[in-house]
């Protein structure tokens, strides 16, 4: 399997009573009230440096993705980031995976495609591209995108960025949402017809018939833990089933918050303020910025009045603790942690964790010992799963070679 | 009350389903609901046909069974040219348009765009129009509780628990929620993110006797807007209501079901 590492670039530096004076880490927090442009400079170069600390202890790819007008995570252009990971493992078996650009709030999205192009291009033929509808908050509320067109803008977008990396001449787009009378992208992807497709949900079926319809890699964002995302993952089994795709793990990834020491305890002790942090400031979002009016398609909505929904869990009245039993966070000792993960891996057939190794107000010193740890004592019992009966057909080709053991981001196998 | 007549018809080169109910006997009046779709309005609908034929549209997905039928609608001319479509299959020659909120800009465009077709309008608490000063609020983002402040002028009266009771039956709770979400994202891919999509271009178009209700409590769209769109159509006139918020016909039925039918009268 492959195992990558995941970044959201939150603001680190809260103050303790942020919980008292907002009600969401979306939207209402204003920026000169609590935050600082040079320290905010400083968390994207710390973010940058740890991405890249994985990357040489062992991880297979990269992720970066987009969020707006929030404390949670503003890689507002995850494409800069991307830019810079690329350029710095230049001819290196790393992935670099964007997770990523968010169609239905670019106009024209052909500007993504030319983003990702030049990514791929940067990158040597590196490049997963990942196109997640958007949060509500973030389409719509950030970028004014009308609610109940979110999703058939982001359909019309996907297929015309598809259409405009491989077209072989110049074409038409006349389209619902976009027209555009001549398309002819520079560059295009070295990837051919397109780099590797992920889309990232949260869970609602109508995303995961999508993705299947389309043979695309299904990433489950959750953020509660392995534990809560079996009915998630076993009916995006069911449909790969019902839709006629083979159970190959490759199509499903998920990502998971982990914090491993040298003991349980200690690693209960040193994560457990960052959980809080995370979870009771960063994650909490006012209900009324999520669930939008129409945002969700009418039988994914009806599907979500149904269900239990995820957000009647309120995030601020849970401690440390709640989060580790309910694993939330994985955390433990490196035994621990990859006996968990190993389960989980298996339970829900993840073929690709996108491991969360910085939560919250993690230091950069934390996050790296944890990178460290983990990919010393946790990822070689993980890579090897899967590998021997399943292609990543969802992976880079040119990375695709199978990796020495304890090889950590080494020359590209395949392109060389 | 007696039970409407509910017609369905498939408009929009068969794209659109609708319901209209129609009750009452009279003149033809058309009620176009609010935001928060036909339901709620049904016993304020009922008052205005002791003495006119009401005929009350559900806007285009959300009639049951037809949810993506708003999709072929792709922006106000579209809506504008639909309900021309639908008047007709009515049989409806010059009605009176009365509209609340989303429903009363809906009612004073298409009286805009035909005023001869239009014998009289009434405007209950319309949005449409904007103002700096007076930022109005985004119906579809608001906290359960900032909206019943911003809707009832008593938050935990009579009028207001009418409006967010919800069913104790699983199936039928979930119906509900979802009636009430929809007519939201409906109506609401009209005029997001701000409700201001060109009526001030087009107002001076209006020509038909018009009468604005307002709640004076309104937490929406504050009541000073009554007179920015008196000032735009010619003759309009401006009825305020007391202990009122953004629902007035739901709050204050009496006085507005009153002022209403003395108007149209």
């Amino acid at each position: 399997m492959k195992v990558c590492m995941f970044h959201l670039m939150p603001y680190r530096e809260l103050p303790a009573d942020f919980e008292q004076r907002y009600n969401s880490a979306y939207i209402e927090p204003v920026w000169f009230d609590i935050a600082d442009s040079d320290k905010v400079g400083q968390f994207y170069n710390a973010t940058l440096d740890e991405m890249l600390f994985a990357a040489k202890a062992g991880m297979h790819g990269l992720c970066t993705n987009q969020h707006h007008q929030n404390v949670y995570g503003f890689m507002a252009n995850p494409s800069i980031m991307g830019a810079v990971l690329a350029r710095a493992t230049n001819g290196q078996n790393i992935g670099i995976i964007q997770l990523g650009s968010t169609l239905p709030s670019t106009t024209p999205p052909t500007r993504i495609a030319e983003e990702y192009a030049m990514l791929d291009c940067i990158s040597g033929g590196r490049l997963i591209a990942g196109f997640p509808t958007g949060l509500p908050a973030d389409a719509v509320l950030s970028n004014g995108v009308v609610p109940i067109e979110q999703r058939e803008r982001y359909r019309e977008a996907l297929a015309l960025v598809i259409k405009a990396w491989s077209a072989k001449e110049v074409f038409a787009w006349n389209g619902k949402h976009y027209q555009l009378g001549m398309v002819n992208l520079w560059p295009r992807p070295i990837q051919q017809p397109h780099p590797p497709v992920w889309i990232p949900g949260a869970g609602i079926s109508g995303t995961a018939d999508y993705v299947v319809e389309h043979d695309h890699c299904f990433c489950h964002l959750s953020y509660y833990g392995l534990k809560s995302a079996e009915e998630v993952s076993d009916r995006y089994w069911d449909t790969c089933a019902r839709k006629g795709r083979d159970d190959n793990p490759f199509r499903y990834s998920f990502l998971q918050l982990i914090g491993v020491a040298d003991t349980d305890a200690e690693a209960e002790r040193i994560y457990g303020p960052h959980g809080e942090y995370f979870f009771n400031k960063l994650l909490y979002s006012a209900p009324h910025y999520q669930q939008i009016p129409g945002c969700l398609e009418y039988e994914g909505m009806v599907q979500a009045l149904r269900g239990t929904s995820r957000s009647s869990i309120n995030l601020r009245e849970l401690k440390a603790k709640d989060f580790f039993e309910r694993g939330f966070i994985v955390v433990g000792s490196p035994k621990t942690v990859r006996q968990k993960l190993l389960d989980g891996v298996k339970r829900l057939r993840i073929g690709h964790l996108l491991t969360l190794l910085h939560f919250g107000s993690m230091p950069t010193e934390l996050c790296k010992s944890n990178i460290d740890l983990f990919a010393r004592e946790v990822l070689p019992h993980l890579a090897g799963q899967w590998e021997d009966k399943y292609e990543d057909l969802w992976w880079p080709e040119r990375l695709r070679a199978r990796r020495p053991a304890n090889a950590s981001g080494g020359a590209m196998a395949a392109a060389s | 009350m007696a039970n409407p007549e509910v017609r369905r018809f498939k408009l929009w080169q068969d794209r659109i389903q609708t319901e209209v109910e129609i009750s009452g006997s009279g003149p033809p009046l058309v009620w176009l609901h609010g935001p928060w779709g036909l339901n709620p309005d049904r016993a304020f609908v009922e008052r205005l046909a002791s003495d006119n034929t009401v005929y009350a549209p559900r806007f285009p997905g959300t009639t049951r069974g037809d949810p993506d039928g708003v999709r072929a609608l792709v922006g106000w001319l579209d809506l504008a040219v639909y309900h021309g479509e639908l008047f007709n299959r009515l049989e409806l020659e010059a009605p009176a348009l009365a509209g609340h909120s989303f429903g009363a800009l809906l009612a004073a465009e298409i009286a805009a765009v035909t005023p001869k077709l239009v014998r009289r309008l009434v405007l209950i608490d319309p949005v449409g129009l904007w103002r700096d000063d007076q930022p109005v609020k985004n119906w579809m983002v608001l906290s359960d509780k900032a909206r019943r402040r911003a809707l009832f002028a008593d938050p935990d009266g009579e009028a207001a628990r009418r409006f967010f009771e919800v069913p104790k039956d699983p199936e039928e709770r979930v119906n509900t929620l979802a009636q009430f979400n929809w007519s939201l994202a409906c109506t609401g891919k009209f005029v997001w993110p701000i409700a201001d999509r060109g009526f001030k271009n087009r107002i001076h178009r209006v020509s038909a006797p018009t009468l604005i209700v307002w709640g004076n409590a309104d937490g929406i769209i504050a009541p000073a807007y009554a007179q920015e769109f008196a000032k735009g159509i010619s003759g309009a006139r401006v009825e305020l209501v007391d202990n009122a918020a953004h629902l007035p016909h739901l709050e204050q039925s009496d006085a507005v079901v009153k002022a209403v039918l003395d108007f149209l009268r």
